[in-house]
């Protein structure tokens, strides 16, 4: 995995109302990555993610393909990053595939009317990978918590930025859909783009993706494959829990087990 | 050929609906008063046909007045629209947070101190600056992602306030008479209003409206929230600022010339929800258009009311307005509860 950096970040810190909430984070990932973004509440994990976003004023550093963050407009960053919050709030009944459109904002694209056929094909793409084609009609208000949270996902997809950040995309969502939607960013994070997803579920993070970034009080605790960053060390002293592992199908099962 | 959706065919029906419903109230307006005049020949004397008579009870004692109810019931419409869109909360109007009683403060004060009289800039300068004032501390208290219930007791504060200020200066003035001419000012009328007002108030109203219809889109993308938004490449900060800035300088010109006229920027994208969809970058311009529709219609009534003093326009927007809103309560009622929206 020698492949070009596309996302750097070193030393960066976040002070928020007088608490050091991020503290002297560096990182390098690489596009066609899945990045797990784990830890326990309140370790810096959103915070991070929206720093990198450019969302929230940091000090320290951050590349984007070369160039820093900091010199790049909104619209130039807007178009880098496709960023999902948490919650997949919608505050009007819009027709999904407004929403989805609205994806689209950064390349100019700011009426869901008046699409041009490449912003068209975006769109259909995203919806496409999401499987969501089949209510692009129906109010958003109207959909279950699952087929909402697909929405907001497919959203991100069409802005189609080298960069997706995913802030807990899988939360309250019944196994099915949080398989569903890891397996939507992996395949994602196939075609090229850079993945980063905050998750509290360790097994997730193991099975799908190819890096973990463990996060404990505001600092980078631990990074590398699932099988490094998520040791039985490193989880007993950052989660403070025993796991149970095992493989199945060739692939790593991670199970918080008991608090230790 | 291009093929038009449904939705969008019925946006365009329903705006050039409002289009011919604005241009009839004009006409009635302009053919309302003591002398009764026909659309038609209302028409004629506007082009300089009829008598020399009715010539002058159209063209410069009605056109002026209509010419307001017409921008002002706009730009309250627009306000009404753009503050909801950039607050994502239906509840959100100017007369609700306080900007129009804060504007009328700003004017009066102004009127009382005998810095200006009612025909002057000075008028609509105060009025803009304290409408500014006054919303910039509202979202300033309420902060991001503020609950419809934070806003709406902020803009009560703010509103009281205003009043409290406003009763303080009639309570200082010289004598009864000024305190009573302000009082009826202060009331909302659209009576007796000259060329002289609509150029004080028109070119302010006109920069709001283009202010706030240049940020369109913007409200689209707010609609997911402030921090998707901006990750979608919208400045919401500086987004904030221009629309507070929008809405004060159309409020500020309006109440400057007419008083407080309350409760058209919240009746107005209600209306045209149903019709043109939740999307408020498409709620502007109809809700602009039924602003200026519900101001004549009341301007109007008001002249046909039958009663022995004359009932301002402002009063009646008002007793038509809050029930409205106690309706509107109503429906929010769950979001309201919840102290979180």
């Amino acid at each position: 995995m020698s492949d070009q950096a596309l996302l750097t970040a070193s030393n960066l810190s976040v002070t928020l109302s007088g608490r050091e909430v991020l503290h002297d984070v560096s990182l390098s990932l690489s596009a066609r990555h899945l990045v797990a973004l784990v830890g326990p509440n309140g370790a810096g994990k959103t915070t991070l993610l929206r720093a990198l976003a450019g969302l929230q004023s940091s000090t320290g550093a951050i590349h984007v393909a070369g160039d820093t963050l900091a010199s790049l407009p909104l619209r130039e960053r807007a178009k880098r990053f496709g960023y999902l919050p948490q919650g997949h709030v919608v505050h009007w009944p819009l027709d999904v595939k407004d929403v989805v459109a609205l994806g689209r904002y950064p390349h100019g694209a700011t009426d869901p009317a008046r699409l041009t056929s490449s912003d068209k094909a975006a769109v259909e793409r995203a919806m496409q990978a999401t499987d969501i084609v089949a209510f692009a009609d129906r109010r958003v208000t109207e959909l279950s918590g699952g087929e909402r949270s697909r929405v907001a996902l497919a959203r991100v997809l069409a802005v189609e930025a080298p960069i997706v950040l995913a802030d807990e995309p899988t939360a309250s969502l019944d196994p099915r859909y949080q398989i569903d939607v890891m397996k939507n960013l992996r395949d994602v994070a196939n075609s090229g783009v850079l993945v980063i997803v905050v998750t509290h579920d360790l097994g997730l993070a193991a099975r799908f993706a190819d890096t973990v970034l463990v996060m404990s009080e505001g600092r980078l605790a631990a990074q590398g494959s699932p099988q490094q960053a998520l040791s039985d060390d490193i989880v007993a002293n950052v989660f403070r829990i025993s796991a149970y592992r095992a493989e199945h199908r060739n692939e790593t099962i991670i199970l918080p087990w008991a608090g230790v | 050929m291009v093929s038009i959706a449904p939705a969008a065919r019925r946006r365009a029906i329903a705006t050039l609906a409002l289009v011919g419903l604005v241009t009839l109230l004009a006409l009635g307006s302009l053919g309302t008063g003591p002398v009764k005049l026909s659309p038609l020949t209302v028409l004629d004397a506007l082009f300089g046909g009829g008598s020399d008579v009715q010539q002058i009870i159209v063209r410069e004692i009605r056109l002026p007045r209509a010419i307001l109810a017409l921008a002002i019931g706009a730009i309250l419409g627009l306000s009404g629209a753009a503050l909801q869109g950039l607050l994502r909360n239906p509840l959100a109007s100017p007369s609700l947070f306080g900007a129009p009683q804060s504007a009328a403060f700003g004017a009066v004060l102004m009127i009382s101190l005998g810095w200006a009289d009612v025909r002057s800039w000075a008028l609509p300068v105060a009025g803009i600056t304290m409408a500014f004032l006054s919303v910039f501390v509202l979202l300033g208290i309420a902060g991001r992602n503020a609950g419809l219930l934070l806003l709406i007791l902020a803009g009560l504060a703010i509103s009281s306030l205003a009043g409290a200020a406003t009763a303080l200066v009639m309570n200082l003035s010289p004598n009864p008479f000024a305190a009573l001419e302000i009082a009826f000012w202060l009331l909302g009328s659209l009576e007796d209003r000259s060329f002289r007002h609509v150029t004080l108030a028109l070119p302010f109203i006109v920069a709001g409206a283009i202010i706030l219809m240049s940020q369109r889109s913007a409200f689209r993308a707010l609609s997911l929230g402030e921090e998707t938004a901006q990750s979608l490449g919208v400045n919401v900060s500086r987004l904030r600022l221009l629309v507070i800035l929008g809405v004060a300088l159309g409020v500020g010109g309006a109440v400057a010339v007419t008083g407080t006229i309350g409760f058209i920027g919240l009746i107005a994208p209600h209306l045209m929800r149903p019709i043109i969809g939740h999307d408020p970058a498409r709620l502007l311009i109809p809700s602009a258009l039924t602003g200026s529709a519900l101001l004549l219609a009341a301007d109007i009534a008001v002249r046909l009311i039958p009663s022995t003093t004359d009932i301002k326009v402002g009063v009646l927007t008002s007793i038509i307005g809050v029930p409205f809103f106690l309706y509107l309560i109503m429906r929010e009622r769950r979001a309201l509860g919840g102290g979180v929206a």
